[in-house]
């Protein structure tokens, strides 16, 4: 039954965003959209880290930014196609996914978060202090040409995006129904006991890391194209790791579906107050709403939509 | 010829406070033998240290399965697990925000096991017939006895050729520590099942063991061959009945 909803999500998203390029629509839509997918990839990766496995990341931004200058470095040295650059985000964050996880897994809880956001402050000193990519100033990007079937670049980028959404949920999809999901819930529940019935935990939380980190960099290959312009402060903004954090625990963190309505909610949402109030008022309006939620209704939406069901579970 | 457990000068502890100075103890094809100690004398850091979780600094362990020997020493917890030793932990330690069979099917992640999953799970509910009707039950919401049950019952899932026991009757009730050890015998009588119990509760362990070692400040004191050495014993006297 869980199938069916996969695939009648799929199905929906594709078709969507085929009509959606098709109506021709004001280009901030696709600028606004692109945003709300890339969130949903975001939402997605940090769901199978911090969801299906406990560990809460505060360091999204890094496998953002880490993806985002992978492509800089990419375009600017080899002028690489858009694929390879997809690609090698993924690579490049799925490694240092791993690497940190090699490291830091052995951190339980609140210790392994400090690690993550650590993470963040040191990449961004990083790349600020390296000239090639631009350092502090930033660095410009140029689009390439005019593509055949899309109006515009951003439209074309918008497809792009929406393929890496229904692939990001795909893969929480496989992850989640997988064994692999039945021991990540394990850990989660009660990682002592998880050890004692067999369950390999380290390889396990290993794997969660590297596929949360590989998602988390393709999400931020596109980037520059999308922006044109990169610096630090954008490519390492706090928002990524407050938002990539809220959607899921706003939409329930047990399931693919979960970060999905999070990120699709809580996206449009900023996006809607960025044009009516202000860009400013939106790290306060996930704040409100994520303080609401806790509150209110702990187990995210789906976890309320159980309960009002009735709350087959006991 | 079936499986045997062969601990052999154990010396194992937690950074720079030794807790085992050379623990030997041997548990045969079907037997169930107990470990007696009170509280910080090191049952559960031996037990720890066969399941691979805690380290030896010295000594052997080793599991003789069909006359064959397998070093269990450095080993990762999942392989010794999926070579059939599996554990109940002491207070449990279920999933608590899973269901009773999501706890169940964990019990069967290792490889060995997940292909008689059905009979096995089929094989606990007819154990424990509790667990049945409340296998949509988060495990977390039931009394301790059933939670103990559950965790009994998980560690039945993984086929295990020898069975791990560490403090059944914590944070029980006594008539609970009753039922529980009596289906731990139930099992023992019926499947031949081969246990290792760390246990304090002296009266309720010795109903149940063939044999036991009593275990004071990490060294075996005494190994009584039936249980009725064990209730001679100068030292069960001056630890357990308060003679």
């Amino acid at each position: 039954m869980r199938g069916r909803t996969f695939g009648v999500v799929v199905i929906g998203m594709v078709l969507a965003g085929v009509l959606f390029t098709r109506l021709g629509a004001n280009q901030y839509y696709y600028f606004a959209a692109y945003v709300i997918l890339q969130y949903v990839v975001l939402a997605t990766a940090w769901n199978i880290l911090g969801g299906y496995t406990g560990y809460v990341n505060f360091g999204t931004a890094a496998f953002f930014a880490l993806g985002a200058y992978t492509s800089v470095v990419l375009i600017k040295g080899f002028a690489a196609p858009l694929p390879v650059l997809l690609a090698a985000g993924a690579a490049v964050a799925g490694l240092l996914g791993l690497g940190i996880g090699y490291l830091t897994l052995r951190l339980r809880g609140v210790f392994f978060s400090i690690a993550t956001l650590a993470l963040a402050v040191v990449l961004q000193t990083m790349v600020i202090n390296w000239d090639y990519v631009g350092g502090a100033r930033g660095i410009s990007v140029v689009r390439p040409g005019r593509l055949p079937f899309f109006g515009s670049y951003v439209e074309f980028l918008f497809a792009v995006m929406l393929l890496l959404a229904i692939f990001a949920i795909a893969v929480a999809w496989w992850i989640e129904t997988s064994r692999i999901g039945r021991g990540l819930a394990a850990i989660r529940d009660n990682e002592e006991a998880a050890e004692c019935m067999g369950v390999p935990t380290l390889r396990l939380k290993l794997i969660a890391t590297t596929v949360s980190g590989s998602l988390m960099g393709v999400a931020g290959a596109p980037f520059p194209y999308y922006v044109t312009f990169v610096e630090p402060s954008s490519a390492f903004n706090l928002d990524y790791a407050v938002n990539s954090l809220a959607m899921p625990m706003i939409g329930g963190t047990t399931t693919w579906v979960g970060p999905v309505i999070g990120a699709i909610l809580l996206g449009t949402t900023q996006q809607v107050a960025t044009v009516t109030i202000s860009s400013a008022l939106n790290l306060l309006i996930v704040g409100i709403i994520l303080v609401a939620f806790v509150i209110l209704a702990p187990d995210g939406i789906l976890g309320l939509v159980q309960r009002l069901k009735g709350g087959a579970r006991a | 010829m079936g499986n045997r457990l062969v601990v052999r000068d154990v010396q194992a502890g937690y950074g720079a406070v030794r807790v085992l100075h050379g623990v030997s103890i041997e548990v045969n094809d079907a037997e169930t033998v107990v470990l007696l100690g009170t509280n910080g004398n090191g049952k559960s850091t031996l037990i720890k240290c066969v399941l691979g979780i805690v380290r030896p600094d010295a000594g052997e362990i080793f599991l003789e399965v069909d006359g064959q020997r397998i070093d269990l020493v450095g080993k990762p917890p999942e392989e010794i697990v999926n070579l059939g030793v599996t554990l109940v932990p002491e207070g449990r330690r279920l999933f608590p925000k899973l269901t009773v069979e999501e706890n169940l099917l964990l019990g069967a992640y290792r490889p060995g096991a997940r292909r008689h999953i059905d009979r096995n799970l089929a094989f606990c509910f007819e154990t424990f017939p509790i667990l049945r009707s409340r296998r949509k039950q988060r495990a977390g919401s039931m009394s301790g006895g059933e939670q103990q049950m559950l965790a009994i019952g998980r560690a039945l899932m993984a086929a295990p050729a020898i069975l791990l026991v560490d403090e059944p009757s914590v944070g029980l009730a006594p008539v609970l520590v009753s039922r529980v050890i009596g289906k731990i015998k139930e099992l023992k009588d019926r499947y031949q099942l081969t246990v290792l119990m760390a246990e304090q509760n002296f009266n309720q362990a010795t109903k149940i063991a063939d044999r036991g070692y009593i275990i004071v400040h990490g060294r075996i004191e005494f190994e009584g061959h039936s249980t009725r050495e064990l209730s001679e014993n100068e030292l069960v006297k001056k630890y357990y009945l308060g003679v």
